[in-house]
């Protein structure tokens, strides 16, 4: 899922300092799990910045609505009604419902109540790490599972590098060598044979070095 | 056993069910301070309600300051619900805290209802 987290509070109020009443849209996807925009943040927020508006002796109406996804278009159009009078909308989702509304309506400042981290998974209850760069050219199959894009700093594709030590990552003590990991599970599944297979160089055109990505199939379009 | 009669008591079935939004929302509806009285710590009949409550009230108690409110204005006790006498003691003390801290500044206005759930139906 992707992993976000919300901006803090002061730099949000700062967005809307001079706007009335406000429309905080929470997403039912990935920032609800975790636990970054979803319905329980998006009144918090609400709370909060009301609350701070009081405070300031400029009172500030808030709307919330949850959209069952910020990602797409249709979810988005369900809110037509809730945005006519408000000044600002403030969404709670990550980079792409806050890109989705500000399409959509072209006439209202949008702003973004959260950083969008990255692509990851809960490792336990409350924390989230990093598990996939996103490079579009998948070689985790070659790799026993470890992904040395996101995983190893410095994205090495044939090994480790001179900083690897005891198995860590020489820019902390706490983040695990990826290319110690993969050997370790290769030599474990009997497969170290696979990392000396010559590999092309990695076509990055795939990853952002592309420019903007675009996923297309044709086959269920509609129309 | 006697407390300043200043206190209104809303119960929850368990202190691990008190949620930043019942929080604020007290702050919102014009109350000077709020404390949580969980049970002790290791007692908790669903075993970490109390500790999560306490988890909460930090997080909220953090928020406050950030908006501005003080987080001075909420605390956590724990104790349990043999504890009259220890109950009077915190409705006391958290009592004094707030008189010392003054009235909520949220007070100056009205706790009018500036909140709305969307509905789109």
């Amino acid at each position: 899922m992707i992993i976000a987290q919300q901006k803090p509070i002061k730099d949000i109020a700062e967005m809307i300092a001079d706007c009335k009443k406000v429309l905080l849209v929470g997403c039912a996807g990935c920032v609800t799990v975790c636990l970054a925009g979803g319905e329980k943040e998006t009144e918090i927020l609400a709370a909060a910045l009301r609350i701070m508006r009081r405070l300031q002796d400029n009172p500030l109406e808030t709307v919330t609505y949850v959209a069952t996804r910020q990602c797409d278009p249709e979810y988005i159009a369900t809110m037509d009604n809730l945005v006519k009078d408000v000044d600002a909308i403030i969404s709670l989702a990550c980079g792409v419902g806050v890109q989705y509304i500000a399409e959509r309506y072209h006439d209202k400042w949008v702003v973004p109540a959260l950083d969008t981290k990255f692509i990851g998974g809960s490792k336990v209850h409350g924390v989230w790490e990093e598990k996939c760069g996103l490079c579009g050219d998948c070689v985790l199959h070659r790799t026993g599972g470890i992904c040395p894009i996101i995983r190893c700093s410095k994205s090495i594709l044939n090994g480790p590098c001179g900083g690897s030590q005891y198995g860590k990552c020489e820019i902390s003590k706490d983040v695990d060598c990826a290319w110690q990991l993969i050997y370790d599970r290769m030599k474990a599944l009997g497969r170290l044979d696979k990392l000396m297979e010559i590999q092309p160089p990695k076509d990055w055109s795939k990853s952002r070095d592309g420019g903007p990505r675009k996923a297309i199939r044709e086959d269920v379009m509609i129309g | 056993m006697q407390y300043v009669p200043n206190i209104r008591i809303v119960e929850m079935p368990c202190s691990g069910t008190i949620d930043h939004r019942v929080l604020l929302q007290a702050f919102e509806d014009g109350a000077d301070g709020v404390f949580v009285a969980g049970c002790m710590e290791g007692d908790c009949h669903f075993q970490k309600g109390n500790y999560r409550a306490r988890k909460r009230v930090n997080a909220v108690k953090k928020l406050l300051d950030e908006i501005g409110l003080g987080g001075e204005r909420l605390e956590m006790y724990n104790l349990s619900a043999a504890m009259g006498p220890r109950f009077a003691e915190i409705a006391n003390e958290m009592t004094e805290r707030v008189r010392r801290l003054g009235p909520s500044p949220l007070k100056k206005q009205s706790a009018g209802t500036m909140e709305k759930e969307g509905d789109v139906a």
